[in-house]
Formats: C-alpha cells, sequence, structure tokens
C-alpha cells in the first residue's frame, strides 16, 4: 500500500524497513485488556504490528469508563475483550486485531499451548500463580513474554525470555572505528601522500582531521619511544602540538583535530563487553546454534587471526571539514578495509556452517555484513525465569539495593507488590479493594488497588516500547525489573 | 450528566484516601475531585503526538474543561502516533477532530478546539486557565507560552512570588526512544528560559561547505534546497510542503551527489533535511505525556509529591529514567520579579517604546504594550494601530494612571541567536520622585 510507507514514515526513521517488516510479522497476544493492556496495544497497532489476540473473561461495567480509553458507554454490559479489540481495529485496519473471551487465568490453565502461535506474549495485571506458569509455557515454547503490571502510583515492567540478542543496537554515543593509532597499510600510504605544510591555504585549511591526527600522532611516537601521549600533561602537549601547525585561527579542522586528539589514545584491542560475549559458552557452536552465535564463533577466530586483536573495521567515517576529493577517498578506504574484513568473517562464517553440519550458505552476505559493521556494539540480554526471582531471590542485591539512596524506594515498592501479590493470591483479592478493611491492609499502599489512566498510559508506553525493541531486534531492550516510581518519577530498574 | 459513582472508582481511591507521601496541603475528600472536575481549567497546547495522549490522559484523569489550541491540520505521517486521527481526518485542524473524538469517548467531558496561532491569543485567554500542559515540538513555541505564563506572575515587595498568581506548566518533549517531562511553577522552580541552554539551537552548515566542500548527502541536498533552488527559480519561494518542489530538490541534489561521488542521497532523506523531520513514535509519546498528566493531576490535587523538576527517558539502550532538580536562574528576564526601568514622570509613550529598543537586555523593537489588561499601543492590525497612536505622545505615567510603581508586559521581536522572534516581557516600571519609591528594593532591579 502506497499509504503505509507515508503512514510509517516517522518510525521508518527510527528502525527502517527491516525493523518495520519485523512488526508486521509479529503476532502479539494480550492477557488482559484493563487501561494498561489497552494502552500497550494502542502503541503497537499504531507501530503497524502483524496480529493482536485480546484474552480477557471480564464484561464491561460502568467502572471501566473511567480509565480505559478504549471502551465508551456502548460497551457497558458486553465483553471487554471484545469492546477493546473494536476500538484498537479502529486506530489502523493493517492490523489483524482478534479477540478470545476467557479469563487469562483460565486459558493458562485449560490450554497452554494457545500461546505457542505467537510471537511474543503481554501479560498485564495478572496474579502471581499464573504469572508463573505462563513463564515457563512461553520459554517451553520458545515466546516472548512481557509482564505488565500498574498499581496505584507505581507499577513494574519485567521481561522474561532465555535469550536475545541484538546486532543493530544502535546506541546513542558510541566512539567511532578510525584506527587513528593503529592505521593499516591503505591509511597509511593515504596519510602519507598528503603534506601537511601544504601551501595553499584552501587544502591547508580542508585536510581532513584523520590525516592531521595520523600523521602527528605517528610523529609523537617517533619522538617518545613509540609512545602515544598518555598522561594529561602529554595530552596537553600534543594538544600544543597540533595548534602550533595551524596557519590561521580559523582552521576548522585542525580545531576538530584537537577537539578529536582523545581518540589517538583509544586502547587498542577489543572492548570489556565483546570480550565477554566472544568467550560466552554459547559461541561454541554445533547445530542447534543460532545464527548469531554462529557469527559470534567466527567474528572470535576474526579476531584472534586477521584481525589481530581487534573487532572488522565498522567502515563509516564521521562528517567532517575537509576537501570533498580528500573526504571521499577517506570514505573509499575505510569501506575498502571493512570490506575486506567482512569477506574474511564470511570466510569464516562458511567454514563453520560446513563444520556443524549446516549449509554454508545459510547464512546470507548482508547479515554477515551488517553483523561486521555492529560487531563492536553486539548485545546479549539472558532473563532470570520469573521462579527463580521468586523463589531464590538474591538477597545481597536486594541489601544492596535497600542501603543506596538511589535504589531503597524502588526496591521498597518492588518488596510492597510482591507482598500485594501473595496477599492476592492467599485472600482471592488485593489489599485496599475495599474501604473498610483498609486498616488491615498496608497503609502505606493507599492506592494500590487503583489502575490510574495515566499510570497505566506510563506502564503502557514502556511496556510497548519494550516490545518493538525485542520484535525488531534493534536497539537494546531493559534488563531486569523496572519499578515506576510515580511519585516523583524516580523509577529504577532493579536486577533481581 | 448524570453518572453512577462508579465511574471514577479509582480516582477517587487515590483521591479519598490519605497517604504518606502526599503534599502538604493535601486533604483527601470528594471536594478534590469534585474541585479537578468544576474549577479546575486546563490548556492543552498542540494537538500532536503528545496533545493527543495529553488530552486522552487529562480527560481519564478527571479533568473536564480542557481548551486545546493547535494551528496544524492532519497530515498521512500523522496516523503512526497521534491515534485520535483517521486516514479521512486527513487536512482537517487538529484541535477540532482530537477535541471531538476525546468528547465522543469519555462523557462529561468539555474540550473547546482553537485553530490558530498561539499568539493569535489575547494574554486574556491564557489567563483563565488552571494549568497549561505543553504538547510541542518547538523551542519558539515552548519559549512563547512559557512567557505568558510567566508574565502572570506577581512578586511581594520582598520579591517573593505570590502563591495565587502562579501559573503551573507541564511540559512534555520527544524525540524518537528518548523524551523529558518537566514541571514549571513559574517564581518556584526553573521556567523554560531559566534552563534554554538544555535546547541548543540547531546547528546548521555552513554555506561554503554546501557551496565549495560537499562531503555528505545531506550537504547535497542543503546545496540544492537553499543554493540552486533560489539561483533557478528567481523570485519564487520553496515549499517545502509541495511535493514537485521536494522531487525537484531531490534530483538536483542526486546530481550534485554523483558530480562529487558522494553517496547516500534518497527521496525520505532529502524530506527529513529539508523539513528538519524528528522522528516520532507513539510508545515514546505515550511514556512522556503520561508523566506530564500524572504531575497535573498532583499539582491540582495535592494527592503526591510532584516531580521536582526534570524527567528525562532514554530507550535507546536498556531503560534510562533520570530526575534532575535543575535550579532558577536568578536574574531571568521571564521568570524573574522583571526588568527594573526607573522613569521620569515626563516620558512620553514614544520615548519609552525608544529606551526598550535601546536597553542593552531587552533591544526590543516592534514593541505592542499593555498595562493591566488596557492597550496602551498595538503594532498591528493597523486599525489597531491608528487606535493606540495618539497615546505615542501622552506620558507613560499618565497611562498608567499615576501609579509610582507597576507592572507592565511588553510584546515584541528580539534577536536570539539571529534570528528574530517574538516574546512576551514583563517590566517594572518605578517613577523617580513619587513617594513609595524608598520602600522599593532597588538592588534587585536592573
Amino acid at each position: 500500500m502506497v499509504e503505509s510507507k507515508t503512514k510509517y514514515d516517522r518510525q521508518l526513521r527510527i528502525w527502517g524497513e527491516q525493523g518495520q517488516a519485523a512488526l508486521e510479522q509479529a503476532c502479539i497476544c494480550l492477557l488482559g485488556c484493563g487501561p494498561t493492556g489497552s494502552e500497550t496495544l494502542k502503541n503497537l497497532v499504531l507501530g503497524g504490528v502483524g496480529s493482536i489476540t485480546i484474552v480477557d473473561g471480564s464484561k464491561v461495567v460502568e467502572d471501566d469508563l473511567g480509565n480505559n480509553f478504549m471502551l465508551d458507554e456502548s460497551s457497558v454490559g458486553k465483553s471487554k475483550a471484545k469492546s477493546v479489540c473494536f476500538f484498537l481495529q479502529e486506530l489502523n485496519d493493517a492490523v489483524k486485531a482478534k479477540f478470545v473471551e476467557e479469563s487469562p487465568e483460565a486459558l493458562i490453565e485449560r490450554h497452554p499451548s494457545f500461546f505457542s502461535q505467537f510471537t511474543l506474549v503481554i501479560a498485564t495485571q495478572l496474579v502471581e500463580p499464573s504469572v508463573l506458569k505462563l513463564d515457563i509455557i512461553c520459554r517451553q515454547a520458545n515466546v516472548m513474554l512481557i509482564c505488565a503490571r500498574s498499581y496505584g502510583l507505581t507499577g513494574l515492567v519485567r521481561i522474561s525470555l532465555k535469550e536475545h540478542t541484538v546486532i543493530d543496537s544502535k546506541p546513542d554515543h558510541f566512539l567511532d572505528d578510525l584506527r587513528l593509532n593503529n592505521p593499516w597499510p591503505e591509511l597509511k600510504r593515504f596519510v602519507e601522500s598528503i603534506d601537511l605544510n601544504s601551501t595553499d591555504p584552501v587544502v591547508h585549511k580542508h585536510t581532513p582531521y584523520v590525516v592531521i591526527l595520523v600523521k602527528l600522532a605517528d610523529e609523537w611516537a617517533n619522538s617518545h619511544g613509540g609512545c602515544l601521549p598518555s598522561t594529561r600533561e602529554e595530552k596537553k602537549k600534543f594538544k600544543d602540538l597540533l595548534k602550533g601547525r595551524m596557519i590561521a585561527i580559523d582552521e576548522d579542522n585542525y580545531n576538530e583535530a584537537i577537539e578529536a586528539s582523545f581518540k589517538i589514545s583509544a586502547s587498542p584491542g577489543i572492548s570489556p563487553a565483546l570480550h565477554r560475549i566472544i568467550n560466552d559458552s554459547s559461541a561454541e557452536v554445533d547445530s542447534t546454534s543460532s545464527d548469531f552465535w554462529v557469527m559470534v564463533a567466527a567474528l572470535k577466530e576474526f579476531i584472534a587471526n586477521e584481525g589481530g586483536g581487534e573487532a572488522p573495521l565498522e567502515g563509516s567515517l564521521p562528517d567532517m571539514t575537509s576537501l570533498t576529493e580528500y573526504y571521499v577517498n577517506l570514505q573509499k578506504i575505510y569501506q575498502a578495509k571493512a570490506e575486506t574484513d567482512v569477506l574474511a568473517v564470511e570466510q569464516r562464517v562458511r567454514n563453520i556452517l560446513k563444520r556443524i553440519g549446516r549449509e554454508p550458505g545459510a547464512i546470507s552476505k548482508s547479515n554477515i555484513k551488517s553483523f561486521c559493521r555492529n560487531a563492536r556494539k553486539l548485545s546479549v540480554c539472558r532473563y532470570r525465569p520469573i521462579e527463580d526471582e521468586f523463589n531464590s531471590p538474591m538477597p545481597a542485591e536486594l541489601q544492596k539495593y535497600l542501603i543506596d539512596e538511589d535504589y531503597s524506594i524502588a526496591v521498597g515498592f518492588y518488596i510492597l507488590l510482591r507482598a500485594v501479590d501473595r496477599f492476592a493470591a492467599n485472600y482471592n483479592r488485593i489489599p485496599g479493594v475495599y474501604d473498610g478493611v483498609m486498616d488491615e491492609d498496608i497503609s502505606c499502599l493507599k492506592t494500590i488497588a487503583v489502575e490510574l489512566h495515566a499510570v497505566a498510559a506510563f506502564i503502557g508506553g514502556i511496556a510497548s516500547q519494550e516490545v518493538i525493541k525485542l520484535i525488531t531486534k534493534q536497539f537494546v531492550p531493559m534488563s531486569g525489573t523496572f519499578i515506576f516510581n510515580g511519585i516523583d518519577h524516580k523509577s529504577q530498574l532493579l536486577a533481581l | 450528566m448524570a453518572e453512577s459513582a462508579g465511574r471514577w472508582r479509582d480516582l477517587d481511591k487515590l483521591l479519598l484516601r490519605p497517604g504518606n507521601i502526599v503534599s502538604p496541603n493535601f486533604e483527601p475528600g470528594p471536594e478534590l475531585r469534585d474541585d479537578l472536575q468544576t474549577y479546575a481549567r486546563v490548556l492543552v497546547v498542540g494537538a500532536g503526538g503528545l496533545g493527543c495522549e495529553l488530552l486522552k490522559d487529562l480527560a481519564l484523569s478527571g479533568f473536564r474543561n480542557i481548551d486545546v489550541i493547535d494551528m496544524d491540520r492532519i497530515e498521512v505521517t500523522n496516523l503512526n502516533r497521534q491515534f485520535l486521527f483517521r486516514l479521512q481526518d486527513v487536512g482537517k485542524p487538529k484541535a477540532e477532530v482530537a477535541a471531538m473524538r476525546v468528547m465522543e469517548r469519555v462523557s462529561g467531558v468539555n474540550i473547546v478546539p482553537h485553530f490558530c496561532r498561539i499568539e493569535d491569543k489575547e494574554l486574556d485567554f491564557y489567563s483563565d486557565f488552571t494549568i497549561i500542559a505543553l504538547g510541542l515540538d518547538s523551542i519558539e513555541a515552548r519559549s512563547y507560552i512559557n512567557a505568558v505564563a510567566c508574565s502572570f506572575l506577581e512578586y511581594d515587595s520582598d520579591d517573593n512570588p505570590l502563591e495565587e498568581s502562579i501559573k503551573p506548566m507541564v511540559d512534555g518533549g520527544t524525540e524518537g526512544f528518548k523524551g523529558h517531562a518537566r514541571v514549571i511553577l513559574p517564581g518556584k522552580t526553573p521556567c523554560f528560559e531559566c534552563t534554554i541552554w538544555l535546547f541548543p539551537p540547531q546547528v546548521k552548515f555552513p554555506l561554503c561547505t554546501l557551496a565549495e566542500t560537499p562531503r555528505t548527502a545531506a550537504h547535497c541536498i542543503e546545496y540544492a534546497h537553499l543554493i540552486k533552488w533560489d539561483e533557478v527559480h528567481s523570485g519564487k519561494s520553496f515549499d517545502a510542503d509541495d511535493p514537485e518542489h521536494m522531487q525537484w530538490v531531490f534530483s538536483e541534489a542526486v546530481k550534485r551527489a554523483e558530480l562529487f561521488g558522494i553517496p547516500g542521497v534518497t527521496y525520505s532523506l532529502t524530506q527529513g533535511v529539508v523539513k528538519n523531520i524528528i522522528p516520532a513514535i507513539a510508545s515514546t509519546n505515550a511514556i512522556i505525556s503520561a508523566a506530564c498528566a500524572l504531575e497535573a493531576l498532583k499539582i491540582m490535587t495535592g494527592c503526591s509529591k510532584t516531580l521536582s523538576n526534570y524527567l528525562t527517558y532514554n530507550g535507546l539502550e536498556g531503560l534510562h529514567t533520570k530526575v534532575t532538580e535543575f535550579v532558577r536562574e536568578k536574574d531571568c528576564l521571564v521568570c524573574g520579579p522583571g526588568v527594573l526601568l526607573e522613569l521620569d514622570t515626563s516620558v512620553t509613550l514614544q520615548k519609552f517604546i525608544e529606551l526598550i529598543g535601546e536597553h542593552p537586555k531587552l533591544l526590543l523593537s516592534k514593541p505592542s504594550i499593555t498595562y493591566r489588561g488596557k492597550t496602551l499601543y498595538m503594532q498591528a492590525p493597523p486599525v489597531l494601530e491608528e487606535m493606540t497612536r495618539s497615546n505615542l505622545i501622552l506620558p507613560l505615567y499618565d497611562l498608567m494612571d499615576k501609579v509610582s510603581k507597576d507592572v507592565i508586559h511588553v510584546n515584541g521581536m528580539t534577536s536570539k541567536n539571529d534570528a528574530k522572534q517574538s516574546c512576551l516581557l514583563k517590566l517594572r516600571i518605578v517613577f523617580k520622585g513619587i513617594d513609595g519609591m524608598t520602600d522599593m528594593d532597588m538592588a534587585s532591579g536592573a
């Protein structure tokens, strides 16, 4: 449809056509369509997920109209799942919207295999015993699970799945991959071909900082026993060296070089995070390994061999003051090196695939290319089973959080919310639901039985954003349990 | 309208019960909900991604008297997040459709739409609201509304803000997976202008780079847009909303990119660069608006303490939220007690206009001047200019009813980062040699 490219324009600029295609193939199941659930799905329907299936066994009562926008007067007395489904469908006719009129708890008991048809299940306001059962069902069926709850002025969101791997993590700020202190022969040759002392002032002020820094880093190393500036004093001296080369104060390229001078001291080799990934036991691959881990195994070999301790070159060059010709040539040199690295990794991927008994061409070249370009930014997220979190809490972690000023309120909420869930499971009602017995309930949680629309919209927003990250396999989903603090907004993520 | 008490079950539990973490003047009771529904009037500025969410969130948080102002019409590219709009609404005013949709869904709520520019409304219009919620994507518009809200702020003789003159604001902003929500209590917490450095002006490419040393696809696009267009279409201005114009810029950019061997020019990028498109998604807007609406509810009812005072959200790598307590700029021209001007009683309005044009802190050109709601001089429209022109030769002292000191409001143009923009300032006028001026705290003024 012509419309859809325009309709999704503002999000295509974020996750691209690949991300959008992943969304359009996703089948999402929502358990519980109160405000938290309805708001979560609203954001996903707008974004154009493939299908939604709403599971809720309740009928709409007058009370529901006060906090759920996906209902109106005409819904009263009707199936809540059906009504919410109708209003959500209105938002985007490209989405297949279905509903099942049954309580999520009963469905989990009666029909566990129901969930295996979905990409991802969103469980909202679900009681503790059902959450535990659902987590086991989803993990067995390899279906992603996200739990969201709103309680009064607080709430929580928790992802549960075995493992989520991200190639295209699109971090906000990431040091570019320029290899200024370790240039490969082609880059070296290009740098040597340029005279920093050009008498043409236009050329002088349009010599890219990459060239300036590679040259002067080399000069520095030659006069400092092969070492690059490391102390603060040396770094300042290096900047002075750069300043001394300027022939006019308006030379932006030299100012950029001074600003970027810290890049020549970038430590060689891979980051600790990437080190952990290539040394993960999953990088010892067999026929059951995912494509991601097969590529990690190849990456590990590459780093130890052709890479000389480095990951494949990313191949992109930030914009910098330069003559067009210098910049374009430099860009080509970076791209060519990246391409060479991709070929080396690809060869290793093919060999590994053969070794583990898979078709050598099973992983496409474009996937390998994307993997190499993002090799420094790979991310692996793993989540403890919810049952483990509940049954074997980590007292040391909790203790640490309790005495940390920034975390103590969030962890206090967490403990209270867990207590509320236990209470609900044991007494079959949420504390605070009846005014008369309020005193016997936990007085601190004055609003615990409440699903405020604004809080539900916040929690639903968080949950839907995490769903998008999980489905598009872009960006990094949150780790741990998100505890919303609607009192002063000092929300926290707890690793539990 | 008759409705069962059950409708507000959840809200009532928040407002009827005492708690530990509430505002010091929180007195739980049903009056709070009634106050919220009867007396609270909220203005939502912007009916876009944040505005749609804000309207829904506020209507379902118990606010009943809501106004919404937006000058835009609905476009297809809005539909991935502005959930109150449908394909068949494209071309209609956002404010009107948004108001209608929320009223259809939430009974008892009254939303008045205003399809116009924010500058088109008189100060009086803004003074009617108890709280203002901002869902904007422009710094200039935020600045303007901020100045309007701060113009109502009054100070006592000790330079303490008068509680009843504080017009609270909640402000949200998003870009992709990132956003912010903030609470502005003018006179108490920093206003938008106090922390203007949080919004650095957009960096533009130097024209010589575009003309002589292009390196990126964006350079080629801006060359076609800013240089080539004028060369070829003498006199005809470029219209970013005209697809033919956009197509022309795109094909020129492609040609230039080929000439220089620069990769990456696409139609989508051309639109993005030329229109400065900020990517936007439903989930971030939902998160930020919900935070703003929740703060509005807390400010109005005191049912819990409020955000103090700036929340940032970043969902790119994991999930990060951070609350920062910014501090007020002591000498803020906008939310401070106002620039103090000492004048002779003989100064005419004409002379006064010249003075504020030259004053180094103000540099205000084309000012329109109001005093206690009374228009002293208007630049436009011509009919009003003519009506007020005769005031120019009168002494300001007379026009201000011969009071020794008071505040006047000036609406004019000022230069900021080389761009002219409209602004609203509050000036404290003190007339020399008149009784009562001795107790004025001169040290705090200009």
